[in-house]
């Protein structure tokens, strides 16, 4: 019985998770969120037929009831999360909340397969951001002088990042974190919040040379700083996030290849001086030759992704505890071995799904901070993705970052949620824009039918 | 802080993701399906692990279905593997503890894993029982396999039949041997002492001197560059051949007498072989060398040696004399030997030699089954054609002739590769097909130590012949 109901439930994830996939992509063929919202319905089923898959199949495999009342309670707090964003928010992105709630949901699953502890503590974690992510969107449009205090953001980054370098204890070279009041917290993620603010708002402000070779160097610094505390992903991210958001302020293809030449540079020299860089580099071209030592975490993680097949295991059905620091590392490697390879891309896909639809808001958004603020917190989310998710398959080094929404760690989610929080902001400042212009245009009809 | 509403920087940074989520997707899809087995075979994954608490280890059947290696359970749930025939197939099966070797190295993905029908999973896990892992059925031949084993007694040496139009291996010895059930026991005993090889298979991994059975490549060469004015060929042999002041003598110093080249090919003798050696030309021999897999991966995908021979315009009259004879710096495994003369007993071609022939569900369902695959062409039409001929000689009038008068027709070559300075010692080689008509097994067999070619393995050639042909 448990072998049918498990075998039964693969198809069953991979079929809805894929339909899931399917309706975030359909979601472009339609303008306008009205029209759209059928298509949010049949997301929204095939979210919940997932994780109840997923369920059944944990249940089945474990036969303890404990998980039931899990499942009921995390369904309870997305189906809530999503309904009253909808209510509170009628102008709000639904895709961008639901593919939130759906990563959630598979990073919440994953965590607690592995460790049970593990997976309520993020649980409670993800609950608390997600009362906060409804405070925020409402905040940004109202505190609409934080536009203006582009340096104040960069003093505070670097001052945070300053001071992880001087006291910060170093965990497995790239790790670092304090423990504040018993929780551990690593302040490089919030930075990552600041740090877009700060280049979103200094850039929407003013694009002469002299401001961008200022914020190019205050950017720098953020960069140098992280590549000193040996985090080497977070650093990369900041160096793509600026590139990407100059290139948007300025429409300049000059900052776009001189940023590209500065940065080669840059990581050559990075090799040719940090050792560590160096191990990362050869663990990833060769990781077979060091197998037990170096290139063991990569092995173990190509192991797992391979081992899945198309349908994956099943959760329990794998070994995912095999590659060290799994939960926050390597979660794409231990989704793709239970879960299957058909699931995991599916993943990518929605993280794909979910940018798309941020650059589209970015783009019809017309206040030029705004802009520049969604394309930086969507650059961020979708690097970090990739820079995980390649560095776990060998497709690119492996740098450490999380995968966001997915992997463990509080701070972690809590800081991708609040950045989707922020983009749900701009989404009200762009249908606020629709609305003023709409009463301007209705203005000057009424002003020229008097004449 | 109006702007304008295009920004072509967006869409470039979207088009730019998307291309880049594609490739990584395809990537990764395409790497983790096609490296699965590879991957799974390596002894750092868990997976393994994983599928042997969760299946029992597949049998190993023979071509017509006797068991060669399987498990047992007993009533505590206790595992063995069982070798039913001893130690008869120990090197080619192989064992599966202590790392793996043979066919439970080469099929350890299949046996490790189980397609059984869910119906029968679920049946199992409700007796507490594991599921049944996939069953393997090989090429081997029992028959074949125990005259082959018996024919070598007590003697080093190793044994390869196959059979010539599909590949499939139908016999592999090699001795000394070991008994995989108590290898775990022995392990200590067999590893500890550096000159016990016990667990080299010398089939596949033995590199040996050819000795004669080499005249086999160097007539193709000679062939080769003259063609049918080969029939012109003539010959005064007086026991020896000197060039300079290098001497090839004959074996045991025969003198053979007034020959042609089908008589100095069918007596093997070296000083003839010598002389037509220094007629050849050196750069081509060197690449009718690579052609035939000298010095170059074979077709194989177990453990085995690079056979080595060298050829070019550099090399000396002595080594290439030394070289045309199949002495000196030259060493072959019994397998390149046993694919050469496959290869000219196919018309040519080589078939991709093989070992599985089928994977099985316990269910009986088909998981997958391998075909005959032709690896290359290895020598023309009428160089086989030649080359047979030549070799049919060797057993009509030459050192073969134990072979002679028999249901069958059998073509072959014998040698007797000199391993030291000394020539009473030398390892017995013989390498042949039959039947010549049409040829259905190519049979190689080294005996170390042992004497001539034609007197020391000949004759196991005569019982493995027998074994396959008396019979039907």
């Amino acid at each position: 019985m448990e072998l049918y109901l498990t075998e039964i439930s693969k198809y069953v994830i991979a079929g809805s998770m894929g339909a899931y996939t399917f309706f975030s992509f359909l979601v472009f063929m339609y303008r306008g969120e009205k029209r759209r919202s059928w298509i949010y319905l049949l997301q929204i089923i095939s979210l919940f037929a997932t994780q109840f898959a997923c369920f059944i199949q944990i249940i089945a495999q474990t036969g303890s009831k404990r998980y039931f009342f899990l499942l009921m309670i995390q369904a309870l707090v997305l189906a809530s999360t999503i309904s009253m964003f909808h209510m509170v928010y009628p102008d709000g992105n639904r895709l961008i909340i639901n593919n939130m709630c759906m990563m959630l949901m598979v990073g919440m699953i994953m965590i607690t397969r592995i460790s049970y502890g593990k997976g309520i503590r993020q649980f409670i974690i993800s609950s608390a951001s997600l009362v906060l992510a409804f405070v925020i969107p409402e905040l940004l449009f109202r505190l609409e002088f934080l536009e203006r205090r582009g340096y104040v953001f960069a003093a505070i980054g670097i001052l945070i990042l300053g001071i992880i370098l001087i006291y910060g204890s170093v965990v497995n070279g790239s790790r670092i974190s304090f423990r504040i009041a018993g929780l551990s917290f690593q302040p490089q993620e919030l930075v990552k919040i600041i740090y877009v603010f700060f280049i979103a708002s200094v850039l929407s402000l003013n694009k002469d040379f002299k401001t961008v070779a200022l914020t190019s160097a205050l950017a720098a610094v953020h960069v140098i700083i992280l590549v000193l505390l040996k985090d080497l992903g977070s650093a990369l991210i900041f160096f793509v996030v600026y590139l990407c958001v100059l290139f948007v302020a300025t429409d300049s293809y000059f900052y776009l290849i001189s940023g590209i030449l500065a940065g080669s540079v840059a990581s050559v020299l990075a090799y040719k001086i940090f050792p560590h860089v160096q191990q990362r580099v050869q663990a990833w071209s060769d990781p077979w030759t060091t197998i037990d030592s170096t290139g063991y975490q990569i092995t173990q993680s190509l192991f797992a992704i391979s081992g899945g097949g198309l349908w994956g295991l099943g959760l329990y059905g794998g070994t995912p505890s095999s590659i060290p620091y799994v939960e926050e590392d390597f979660m794409f490697a231990a989704i793709a071995e239970e879960m299957g390879i058909i699931f995991a891309s599916c993943l990518l896909a929605i993280c794909v799904s979910t940018f798309i639809m941020i650059l589209l808001e970015a783009y019809k958004i017309k206040n030029s901070f705004g802009k520049l603020l969604c394309t930086g917190l969507g650059i961020t989310y979708i690097f970090q993705v990739f820079l995980t998710v390649g560095g776990d398959s060998k497709f690119i080094p492996l740098t450490g970052v999380t995968l966001p929404l997915v992997s463990y760690g509080g701070t972690s989610v809590m800081v991708t949620i609040i950045m989707f929080s922020l983009i749900e902001g701009e989404c009200l400042v762009r249908s606020d824009e629709r609305y003023q212009e709409y009463l301007k245009r209705k203005r000057e009809k009424i002003n020229a039918g008097k004449k | 802080m109006q702007e304008k509403n295009k920004s072509y920087p967006i869409i470039i940074i979207g088009v730019f993701t998307v291309i880049l989520f594609i490739s990584m997707i395809s990537y990764i899809s395409i790497y983790a399906i096609t490296n699965h087995r590879e991957m799974m075979d390596n002894s750092y994954n868990a997976h393994q692990q994983l599928l042997k608490k969760q299946n029992t280890r597949g049998t190993i059947y023979s071509a017509d279905g006797q068991a060669l290696a399987i498990t047992s359970t007993d009533e505590e749930g206790n595992e063995t593997r069982e070798y039913p025939f001893g130690k008869t197939f120990s090197h080619v099966v192989g064992f599966s503890v202590n790392g793996r070797s043979g066919i439970e190295d080469l099929a350890n993905y299949y046996l490790i894993n189980s397609n059984a029908a869910l119906k029968s999973k679920a049946e199992a896990k409700e007796n507490d029982k594991k599921f049944p892992g996939d069953d393997v059925y090989t090429t081997l031949d029992v028959d074949l396999q125990q005259t082959a084993y018996e024919a070598l007694s007590a003697r080093d040496g190793a044994i390869i039949v196959t059979e010539v139009k599909t590949g499939k291996v139908l016999a592999l010895v090699s001795k000394p041997d070991f008994d995989p059930a108590t290898i775990l026991k022995d392990w200590d005993s067999i590893t500890n002492d550096k000159s016990n090889t016990q667990l080299l298979n010398r089939a596949t991994q033995g590199l040996y001197p050819p000795g004669s059975t080499f005249k086999i490549v160097t007539s193709l060469e000679y062939y080769r560059e003259i063609g049918e004015d080969y029939k012109n060929y003539k010959f005064n042999c007086n026991g020896k051949f000197a060039s300079g002041d290098d001497v090839i003598r004959c074996f045991h110093g025969e003198n053979h007498g007034s020959l042609d080249f089908p008589l100095s090919f069918a007596k093997s003798c070296n000083s003839s072989f010598a002389n037509i050696s220094l007629q050849l030309n050196r750069d081509a021999f060197g690449k009718t060398l690579d052609k035939l897999m000298f010095n170059n991966e074979l077709p194989w995908d177990m453990n085995y040696s690079v056979s080595s021979a060298v050829c070019d315009n550099d090399l000396g009259d002595a080594d290439t004399m030394q070289l045309g004879i199949g002495q000196g710096k030259t060493l072959v495994t019994p397998l390149h030997m046993n694919l050469i003369t496959a290869a000219i007993a196919n018309n040519g071609t080589l078939m991709k030699p093989y070992l599985i022939d089928s994977v099985v569900s316990a269910d009986g369902k088909k998981i997958e089954t391998f075909s005959p695959k032709a690896y290359k062409t290895l020598v023309s039409e009428e160089e086989s054609d030649f080359l047979k001929e030549m070799m049919l000689g060797v057993v009509k009038k030459g050192t073969a002739s134990k072979l002679k008068g028999l249901s069958y027709n059998a073509a072959g070559k014998t040698g007797s590769a000199e391993f030291k300075d000394s020539a009473s010692d030398s390892h017995a080689w013989f390498t042949g097909f039959a039947p010549y008509e049409d040829p259905e097994i190519a049979v190689t067999i080294i005996v170390e130590n042992a004497g001539s070619g034609g007197e020391f393995a000949v004759p196991i050639a005569k019982r493995l012949f027998d074994c396959c042909f008396n019979e039907k």
